[in-house]
This record gives C-alpha cells, sequence and structure tokens, in this order.
C-alpha cells in the first residue's frame, strides 16, 4: 500500500481539563474525498487547525506523505501543498479575484518578493490564476473585488486561493457554509471535479452532500474519532444514528 | 493560447497601471514654480522634500499598515548622517546623499527585525521609542550633534559642480524635486510589482498570509528598510539645501506631523502624501503669523474631524468624482 | 534632594505611585476594549488644572479640590466617549490613534490659550508641607501623603475587583469580552463606567502631580510617553502589572535622574523597548 496523503498518530490537545483532541489517527490515501462530520464542538475545526499547525499539539505526529511536519510553521506547511480554507471568509477585501489568485501563484513561484518588475510582465503566474479561476467557474467576475462578490462566488474564491498554491492535501472547512442550497451542490462538484492528484478532506453538515461526495467518511464527537468507513456503512451505524443522525434524519 | 501575445487579464492589470493623463499634468505642473512663482522656490523644495517622507511612509502604512509614530527617527538619521559628511569637508551632494540613504537604510533594516515581529500597540509603542530614543541620544551626544544649537558648519557644494545652493532656492527646488520624482517613479514601480500586491495583502488579512505560504515577516522588513531609505534620503535632503540640521528633525513632532499629511492626502494613493504635503505647507506658510500652539489647535481639529468624516483624507473624497477606470488600488 | 539611597527610593516609590493614578485607568480600558486612548493625560492635565484654579483663584483647600479634579475628568471623558470614542470601537488602530493624538493636540492649545504655558503651582496647606523624620529618614509630608492615598486607592481597586459583582463583570469583559456579552453582561456599559472611572482616576493623578512634577499645557503630551510606558510593560487590564511597572519605572527614572543625569530619559527608553521585545505582553500581562 503507497503511503497515505495526509497521517496523524496519536494527536491530542487540551486546553486546560476540556480535551479537545483525543488520540485522532487518520489516513488519507492519495487522490480520496474524505469528509469529516460530527455534531458542533466536535473538534472538527480544531482537527484541521491542528494538522496546519495554526494550534499546536500536546501529543502526536503528523505526516505529509512521508514526512514528519509536526514542527513546522504553517507557511511552511503550505509551502509543501498542506493547504486549507476557511469557515468565515478571510479573503483580501480590496484585491479583485485576479489578484488576490495572482498573488497566491506568486507567493507559491517566490516571486513576491520582487519589486523591480511590474506584475503585469509576469505572465505565466497571471495565467495561472486566471486558469484557476476559470475551471471554478469564476471567470467573469475575476476583475471584480472580492468585497462585491456575491457569498457563493467568495466561497470558490476561497477554494481558488488554495488551489494556487499548488496542493496535495487541501482541507475544506465547511465550502459551503452560508451558501444557499442550489448554489451549494453546485460548489461541490466543482470541489469533485478536482484534479485526483489532490486529497481533499472537508467538513460539512449537509448530509446529503457528505453522501453524495464523499468517498468515506470520519465521525468526530467530543475531540474523539467515533467511527470511519465509507458512507453506506456510517448510515448503517447504530451510535452515529443515535448520536448524530438521529436528530436530523434524512431519508 | 500559448502565443506570445499577450493576454486579456495581463492587458487588464496593465490598463490599470497605465500613466493617466491627470498625472503627467501634474508633474509638468510641478515645474511651473520656477516661472510662476520664482520667490517661493524655498517653499517649493520645503514642500518637495516633505511630500518624499510622507510617501515614506506611505509606503509602510498605506501599503502594509504598520502603524509608526517614530518615523521621523529615519529621516533625522540622513540629516544628521548627510549634514555631518559635509561638516567634515565632503559637501558633494549627491554622494552625500547616497551615504545617508545606506545610513538611514542599515538603520532601518536592523529595526525592521524588531518591528515586523509586533501588531497593534506593542508596534506603536516600540515606534514611537525609538522615535523618542533617537532623539534623546542626539540630544545627549551634543559633541557630535551640536544638541540643541543644531548642526553647525555645514557647507555645500555646487550641484553637478555646476549649481550653487543659493538663498533663492533654484538649484534647492530642482535638486528636491528631482529626487522626489525618481523616488516617486520607484515607489510606483514597486506598488505595481508582485511584491507591491504582497504588502497590499498583508494590509488587508494578515492573517491569510500564513495560509498561502506567504512570507510576511520577510515582505515587511523589505519594505520597511526601503521606506527608510525614503525617509533617510529626505532628511538628508533637508540637511544639505538649508546647510542645517537641528533636533527637530528626530522629534516626535516631525513624526506626528508626517501622519497627519499622509492622512490628510489619503493613504495608500501614491499621491497622498504629495497632496497632503502640498497643503499643509502652503496653509501653514500662509498663517506663519499664528502662534504655534493654535495651529496645532486647528490640526488637533482636522485630525478629529478628517478621521470622523473623511476617513479616506483628500483625495479619498475626491476619488468620488473620479471615473471608475481611472482608479488605481 | 534627599542625599540617600533610601531617599532616591522613597522619592521614587511616591513617583511609581502618581505614575500608577495616571495610568491604572489606561490600562483596564485598553485591555477591555483595545482601544488606543492616546488622550488619556489630557484628562489628567484637566484634573490637574481644576486643582490649580481651585486653590489658586477660589482659594479652596487643597484637599477639597481633589474630589472635584477626579469628577471633571470623569464627566468630559464620559462626554468624549459618548460623542466621538463610541463610534471607533471597531476602527482601525490607525483612527483610534490619530482621533486621540487630534485631541491631545486641541487639549495642549486649549491649555496653552487657556493658562499660557507658564509652569503652574497649587498652594498646599501647612500640614502637607515640610518634612517628617521617621527612622533618620528625612521624608517629604506631600510624598508621605501622595503613597498614602495612591495605596488606598489600589486597595479599593483590588477589592472593588475581586469582591463586588461591577468588578466581576469588568474581570470578565477584559479577560474575553465575547464570552462577556455571551452571560448577558452589558459589555458597553461596563466599559463606559470604567472608562469614566479611569479618566476620573488620572485627573485625580494629575491635580497631585501638580506639586510633585508641576503642570504646564504640555504635560498631556510629556506625561503620555510614560504612561503608555507602564501600560505596555505592565501588561492591558492588569491592575497589578501596573502597579508593578509604575514602581520600577518611578524608581529608575528617579535612581537615573540622580546617578547618571547625563543619560536623560534614553535610559528609560531603551529599557521599555528591550522589556516589550523580550515580553510583548507586558510583564504580567496576557495578550
Amino acid at each position: 500500500m503507497s503511503t497515505p496523503a495526509l497521517s496523524t498518530r496519536g494527536l491530542g490537545k487540551s486546553f486546560g481539563s476540556l480535551v479537545v483532541a483525543n488520540d485522532i489517527n487518520v489516513e488519507l490515501p492519495r487522490g480520496e474525498r474524505y469528509a469529516l462530520i460530527g455534531p458542533n464542538g466536535a473538534g472538527k475545526t480544531t482537527l484541521i487547525n491542528l494538522i496546519t499547525g495554526m494550534l499546536k499539539p500536546d501529543r502526536g505526529q503528523i505526516f505529509l506523505g512521508p514526512d514528519e511536519i509536526t514542527s513546522l510553521a504553517p507557511a511552511q506547511r503550505v509551502r509543501r501543498g498542506l493547504v486549507r480554507t476557511f469557515q468565515i471568509n478571510t479573503l483580501f477585501p480590496h484585491l479583485n479575484a485576479l489578484e488576490a489568485v495572482a498573488l497566491a501563484v506568486c507567493e507559491r513561484l517566490g516571486c513576491a518578493g520582487q519589486w523591480w518588475r511590474k506584475l503585469p510582465s509576469y505572465g505565466e503566474a497571471i495565467e495561472e490564476a486566471h486558469a484557476i479561476l476559470l475551471s471554478l467557474q469564476l471567470g467573469s467576475i475575476c476583475y471584480r473585488a472580492t468585497h462585491e462578490l456575491a457569498y457563493g462566488q467568495q466561497r470558490l474564491l476561497e477554494i481558488a486561493l488554495a488551489l494556487a498554491t499548488n496542493p496535495k492535501v487541501l482541507l475544506l472547512d465547511e465550502p459551503a457554509a452560508g451558501v444557499p442550497q442550489a448554489e451549494s451542490a453546485e460548489l461541490f462538484s466543482v470541489i469533485a471535479g478536482l484534479s485526483e492528484t489532490i486529497t481533499v478532506l472537508f467538513i460539512e453538515h449537509d448530509m446529503n452532500v457528505v453522501f453524495r461526495f464523499a468517498r468515506r467518511i470520519i465521525v468526530m464527537i467530543g475531540g474523539r474519532i467515533l467511527l470511519q468507513g465509507t458512507p453506506q456503512e456510517i448510515a448503517a451505524d447504530k451510535r452515529v444514528r443515535e448520536v448524530y443522525l438521529g436528530a436530523r434524519h434524512h431519508a | 493560447m500559448t502565443s506570445s501575445a499577450v493576454s486579456e487579464p495581463q492587458r487588464y492589470l496593465e490598463a490599470r497601471i497605465r500613466w493617466q493623463p491627470l498625472e503627467i499634468a501634474f508633474w509638468l505642473a510641478s515645474l511651473l514654480p520656477f516661472w510662476l512663482t520664482p520667490s517661493y522656490l524655498v517653499l517649493a523644495s520645503q514642500i518637495a522634500i516633505t511630500a518624499l517622507f510622507a510617501l515614506s511612509l506611505d509606503l509602510i502604512l498605506g501599503y502594509a499598515g504598520i502603524v509608526s509614530l517614530g518615523h521621523a527617527a529615519y529621516f533625522g538619521f540622513g540629516s544628521y548622517t548627510a549634514g555631518l559628511i559635509a561638516k567634515w569637508g565632503w559637501g558633494e551632494p549627491i554622494t552625500g546623499l547616497a551615504i545617508a540613504a545606506v545610513a538611514a537604510g542599515l538603520l532601518g533594516f536592523l529595526s525592521s527585525f524588531i518591528i515586523a515581529r509586533f501588531r497593534h500597540l506593542a508596534l506603536i509603542m516600540i515606534t514611537l521609542g525609538f522615535g523618542l530614543l533617537l532623539a534623546e541620544a542626539a540630544n545627549s551626544a551634543s559633541w557630535l550633534t551640536g544638541g540643541a544649537d543644531g548642526l553647525q558648519g555645514v557647507r555645500m557644494w555646487e550641484l553637478l559642480g555646476v549649481f550653487p545652493f543659493d538663498l533663492y532656492g533654484r538649484a534647492a527646488y530642482a535638486y528636491s524635486l528631482s529626487v522626489l520624482f525618481l523616488a516617486f517613479l520607484l515607489a510606483r514601480r514597486l506598488i505595481n510589482s508582485p511584491f507591491g500586491l504582497a504588502l497590499r495583502g498583508i494590509r488587508e488579512r494578515a492573517i491569510r498570509k500564513p495560509a498561502i505560504g506567504a512570507h510576511s515577516a520577510a515582505h515587511i522588513r523589505k519594505i520597511y528598510t526601503i521606506a527608510a531609505v525614503m525617509a533617510g534620503i529626505a532628511g538628508a535632503l533637508l540637511a544639505q539645501t538649508t546647510e542645517t540640521v537641528s533636533l527637530e528633525t528626530l522629534s516626535f513632532q516631525r513624526s506626528a506631523d508626517v501622519l497627519v499629511i499622509l492622512i490628510l492626502g489619503g493613504t495608500g494613493r501614491l499621491y497622498g502624501g504629495i497632496v497632503g504635503a502640498s497643503v499643509y505647507m502652503v496653509a501653514r506658510d500662509q498663517f506663519s503669523g499664528i502662534n504655534p500652539q493654535y495651529w496645532y489647535f486647528w490640526i488637533g481639529l482636522l485630525l478629529i474631524a478628517v478621521v470622523m468624516f473623511l476617513p479616506n483624507g483628500i483625495l479619498g473624497g475626491l476619488a468620488r468624482f473620479i471615473p471608475r477606470r481611472w482608479r488605481s488600488a | 534632594m534627599i542625599a540617600s539611597a533610601v531617599g532616591v527610593l522613597f522619592d521614587g516609590f511616591a513617583y511609581g505611585m502618581l505614575l500608577f493614578l495616571l495610568s491604572v485607568g489606561l490600562s483596564v480600558t485598553l485591555g477591555m476594549m483595545n482601544f488606543v486612548n492616546l488622550a488619556h493625560c489630557s484628562f489628567a492635565m484637566l484634573g490637574g488644572y481644576v486643582a490649580v484654579t481651585l486653590t489658586n483663584e477660589l482659594r479652596w483647600p487643597f484637599l477639597a479640590t481633589l474630589p472635584l479634579a477626579f469628577l471633571a475628568a470623569a464627566l468630559v471623558s464620559v462626554a468624549f466617549e459618548r460623542l466621538l470614542y463610541r463610534r471607533l470601537y471597531g476602527a482601525s488602530d490607525l483612527e483610534q490613534c490619530l482621533l486621540t493624538i487630534g485631541i491631545v493636540f486641541v487639549s495642549v492649545a486649549a491649555a496653552a490659550y487657556a493658562f499660557g504655558t507658564v509652569q503652574q503651582s497649587v498652594t498646599l496647606p501647612s500640614y502637607l508641607r515640610g518634612t517628617v523624620a521617621i527612622a533618620h529618614q528625612s521624608l517629604g509630608v506631600y510624598r508621605l501623603f501622595l503613597i498614602g492615598v495612591s495605596l488606598l486607592i489600589t486597595v479599593a481597586l483590588v477589592a472593588a475587583l475581586e469582591y463586588t459583582r461591577f468588578g466581576a463583570q469588568v474581570r470578565a469583559a477584559v479577560d474575553n469580552q465575547r464570552m462577556a456579552r455571551g452571560l448577558g453582561i452589558d459589555v458597553g456599559r461596563v466599559f463606559a463606567i470604567t472608562f469614566a472611572l479611569g479618566s476620573g482616576l488620572a485627573g485625580l493623578g494629575g491635580a497631585l502631580a501638580v506639586e510633585i512634577v508641576g503642570l504646564d499645557h504640555a504635560f498631556a503630551f510629556t506625561y503620555l510617553v510614560y504612561v503608555l510606558i507602564v501600560v505596555a510593560v505592565g501588561g492591558l487590564g492588569s491592575i497589578g502589572g501596573s502597579f508593578a511597572a509604575a514602581t520600577v519605572l518611578g524608581i529608575s527614572d528617579m535612581a537615573g535622574k540622580y546617578y547618571f543625569p547625563e543619560l536623560g530619559a534614553f535610559l528609560i527608553y531603551f529599557v521599555m523597548i528591550t522589556l516589550l521585545i523580550w515580553r510583548p505582553g507586558g510583564l504580567i500581562g496576557r495578550r
């Protein structure tokens, strides 16, 4: 079996007596589409924060491919291909979409520190940025300032920024949060259409979307992983039904 | 789609940074004082120097979001360096300017390591403290700086070997204006480069930057050093064109003044410092009879009014009347 | 000037207590709302001028002017808070900085206009003047009085914070504003009252300062720097931190002026920058 794209071993974190992550063991094979579900406060965003390095774990290790990244800074992890989006938009309000994605591309290419050539002369970076926006159906609005975009478009822009870093592993924190139901299906089909070279883990609450787009599901409760498996296995599990699915039963 | 022709997005970005007719008109107009107001050339050169100083502050404040209450440290440092070089016998202006620029840049580079690590109140405090520290040091080291009496014995040679710095200020204005213009070109290129984009990203969302793998601290150090160089050049120009240096060049007063000027003109618009400096210094010259206390009374009121009602300064207020396609960032 | 280390310590401690009174309000309000109020010492200056006017012009007894200095500063600060500050709570550091710097400029100019630029003084009652001998040391009566008042106020503040409901609300709001709101605490009201109290204390400090450091139109700026140092070094929102930082600053400034007069204020700024670099959150700070 080939090395998983992302794995954690025994990851743990507490704030005083509050345990937010307890012995988390996860293995994401390359190219898979995983969903991370659980009730509010289960520790899903915390887990993403731990994996990306925005939060320091008390115990455990994190591996990107074969390399351990537990002690790397967030920006370093990004450069190695581990990228996340945020639940609440953290975009650049006054940059237009093209500029924002071009910035991410330039940072990756290492030319963001160059100040003696004007930006339009960096054809390669701009083309790539434009191509990413087109692939996410954002071509028509790429010259609009971010704060003028519709919310669904902003969420897609979040993903565009992540894609610009040429990720190997993409962690999406509720990518469709706040997006009306009709648009969220569209958003997820775009995500599903992402290249197979990218491994995707997304946090989501809408079970329809989860069962449709995820190939495997991880269920978290109270900082622990309750269960991992295919959608069918998860749907059939009694504990999951009781604790989580029971309250919001989707036929 | 792989032709060597420039693509549509590139053309769009290119159009945004093209020189606007208004800009060209402005710079041509800056030559007018030579003919229209020849008795005000000394003031004009002071405006150019202040504009350059304000431009340097705009780079860190307007584009990278660093609030500094001590930017005069680099202005004064450049001023004293240039003054001392001339006092010690080397009165050639341009090389003196270059040396002062390097000195200020070095100081900026060293302090940037500290600056880049802080935000909010701690950053404000550190910049304030650093400025006050340097001012105190200059005050105490009166054997070097002349203390409260100022630096004496600064004698400049002719500019380019031909034009003397005289009371009419022709050489002074030509010199200051040329340096301002060159610095402006540099700032303009910088803002329109990928680095400029990165700075705007820092200003807009410090949280996001690590998540796209950005080297934020390195970027901040770089722009802070560049701004220090520019401020040092402005200070050196002042020393050379007035043939004197006083403690005032390092004072909190000067740091606060340049902040007011930039806010007045509008941050993040490249021309804000120039507009602000022009308005401020012409006004101050007109009201020069007034007791300085009362001047600061009105400045204080103006600041309050600007913050409450016109947060984007003069240029921001005017921007509403300028067609969208002409506007830059 | 008492020519002994104990004398320097005593004077320094008294100076430190004065700085504490001037700074504690700013520390707590900064910690609570993160509002950069650079005009804090303008309220102190107001208190000073109130005391000066009342004792010199209206011949009030000095002690009676103190509560009035407190009240005047508190009331004026409430007016500013309602009219101006309130609108900028969510604004950027820069805007808050600029607004309050503007207020400082206006207050300094207004003071110069109303009172001129000369040093002011208060008329002290005879029982507060002179020195008293305690354990072979000759200590200034006024400084003893200042230390006494400050310690009393410190105890009152700490007690109020620990044991009253309002104090608990203040602590909650400083600790985590969002949480406090979530618990039903009217953070806006808590802040307004705290702000008034803090400014009032500054006013009181300003009145008490006249005898020790004098008062002129530039007071609002001169002492702003010291207050900012105390706040930054002591840590935002911490009364204990402000107390410690003020004491350290007062004693080192006094010692510096006495033993190394050529260095001037250089030492203080240097110490501040070093401390901030080492502990950006302040000595006992949290952020």
